[in-house]
């Protein structure tokens, strides 16, 4: 398999508060890879460096190019949709505004109209709450809300952000089949941060452990959840 | 009844200048959440440049449009040299940089233009116009109909074009704006543009009724912002609506009640009974915060 994303030594610093320091990993073109790790260790923050959210030092490579140093806005452009910490919803417009604004850099606009039905058969709450105000949703339809509208760039690149935040177990298993589906199905490679070790690591292919601001741990899914120190720390049995 | 229909008319027509220059301050306040002092003065200037382009010899709508233009352009250029870099400071340094505009254009207007006033022309006929048994000025009608035009086209713009689109969702939620692709620096100069041509387009229509100096837009600034304070300071909507019932309860409360010396007074007591009252306005969301 090719590699779609790899990183390099990256550091990351909010202000003179420095949060990574010299991340390395890479993610293969059709995989799900998560990140884990305690609250705090910097796993949301690994994404938003990917997305030029915060000041960064070192090397990300995106489909073999540099993308360091480039603007949020344009690194959308190549394909990297972000579902982030928070949901990001607009609250005050309705969900299929929503929808329609996640697809604003695409060019093929009958294609768009069409993923709104793609988007509506994967979860077909949104399609009855189409004109409903968001944030009037709840918190599980906004999560699905916020996946939809990361789908509608048609991404190549994937970046979930806790995506079991706040949601009912139930949903949280809704929403992880919903990803293995997209995964397989459409080859949408997917970068998972989770605090839920247990659920990412049955999602994803690989995983990296990070603990304040750098990778300790690397290996398959299957590899990791064998480890012991992860069993004790992150999966508890 | 002949002279009360005419001054609600009358009323309805400034209100219309009202609501314009509310629904200004509201598009910038929505993207900054600060209001903007100088949007008259940027009005009024426009208006300058109306009035030497038809001095020149320009049709009257050619020039309309021609300033409708330049006061976007303008609008544009004041955002990206002027208020971008105060971007990230505190509240009051870029308020400072609002007051600065206004001073900075009232004076420029008044060393360019003298603080003469000058008669601004109409594009509608002299004669007012007979509905049924009562006279209407030409001129407010006219005036009503542009601003209920610009409402509508900008009403159209921002619900159904994406470029509208990306603009609400950018003035709402700039991180979430960029995640999707919206350049949002320019969604706020593109925002500071229209608001720009709103307010020369307001401009234009009040001056024929209160001549053109300098100081044309310091009370209509004031209305303004009243009108945007009782619709609700974050509502479009509310803006316009705010914009109408001052400049209607102006009228009739000036001609019947206090006078036409304490007219302005009715805008201030508005300003302070609203915030005092009802600080989110009659459409605005009340916002809380938690600590």
């Amino acid at each position: 398999m090719a590699t779609l994303l790899e990183v390099s030594n990256l550091h990351a610093a909010y202000g003179p508060t420095r949060v990574l320091h010299g991340i390395d990993f890479v993610l293969e073109d059709g995989s799900i890879t998560a990140l884990l790790g305690a609250n705090g260790a910097g796993k949301t923050t690994t994404l938003r460096a990917l997305c030029a959210m915060v000041q960064t030092s070192g090397e990300i490579r995106f489909g073999g190019a540099r993308i360091d140093g480039r603007a949020t806005e344009d690194i959308v452009r190549l394909g990297i949709a972000h579902v982030p910490d928070g949901r990001g919803t607009f609250v005050n417009l309705s969900t299929e505004e929503n929808l329609r604004l996640g697809a604003y850099v695409r060019k093929d606009k009958r294609a768009v109209e069409q993923d709104f039905e793609r988007i509506y058969a994967y979860f077909p709450r949104l399609k009855e709450r189409r004109h409903q105000q968001a944030g009037t949703l709840s918190g599980g339809e906004q999560q699905m809300l916020a996946v939809s509208r990361a789908l509608m760039l048609r991404p190549r690149l994937l970046l979930l952000d806790e995506p079991s935040f706040g949601l009912a177990p139930l949903l949280v298993r809704e929403i992880f089949d919903i990803m293995r589906a997209i995964n397989q199905s459409e080859k949408v490679s997917i970068l998972l941060v989770e605090q839920n070790a247990a659920m990412a690591l049955d999602l994803a292919d690989r995983a990296y452990l990070i603990e304040t601001g750098r990778v300790v741990l690397s290996g398959s899914a299957d590899e990791i959840k064998q480890n012991d120190a992860v069993r004790r720390s992150y999966l508890g049995y | 009844m002949d002279a009360f229909l005419n001054q609600v008319f009358a009323g309805l027509a400034t209100g219309g200048i009202y609501a314009s220059v509310a629904l200004a301050l509201v598009m910038i306040y929505q993207a900054t959440h600060l209001v903007n002092f100088a949007q008259g003065e940027i009005a009024m200037f426009s208006t300058y440049i109306a009035w030497t382009l038809i001095e020149a010899g320009m049709p009257y709508w050619g020039a309309f449009f021609l300033t409708v233009a330049i006061a976007f352009t303008l609008g544009v250029l004041i955002e990206r040299i002027i208020v971008r870099p105060v971007e990230q400071a505190p509240v009051l340094s870029v308020v400072v940089v609002f007051i600065g505009l206004l001073v900075i254009f009232n004076s420029l207007a008044g060393w360019i233009y003298t603080y003469t006033i000058k008669v601004f022309p109409s594009p509608f006929p002299k004669e007012p116009v007979h509905v049924g048994t009562h006279f209407f000025s030409a001129h407010e009608l006219g005036a009503v109909g542009v601003t209920l035009v610009v409402l509508a086209l900008l009403y159209a713009f921002f619900r159904y074009t994406p470029l509208g689109l990306a603009m609400r969702a950018a003035a709402q939620n700039p991180e979430s704006g960029r995640l999707v692709g919206i350049r949002v620096g320019w969604m706020l100069a593109l925002g500071w543009g229209l608001a720009a041509a709103i307010g020369a387009i307001a401009g234009m229509m009040v001056a024929p009724t209160v001549y053109l100096d300098p100081n044309m837009m310091a009370g209509i600034l004031l209305y303004a912002f009243a009108a945007a304070l009782v619709g609700g300071i974050d509502s479009p909507g509310g803006a316009v609506l705010g914009g109408f019932i001052v400049g209607v309860l102006e009228n009739l409360l000036g001609a019947y009640v206090i006078g036409n010396e304490l007219k302005l007074s009715v805008a201030l007591v508005l300003i302070i009974g609203v915030l005092v009252v009802r600080p989110s306005g009659l459409f605005g969301k009340i916002h809380v915060t938690r600590v």
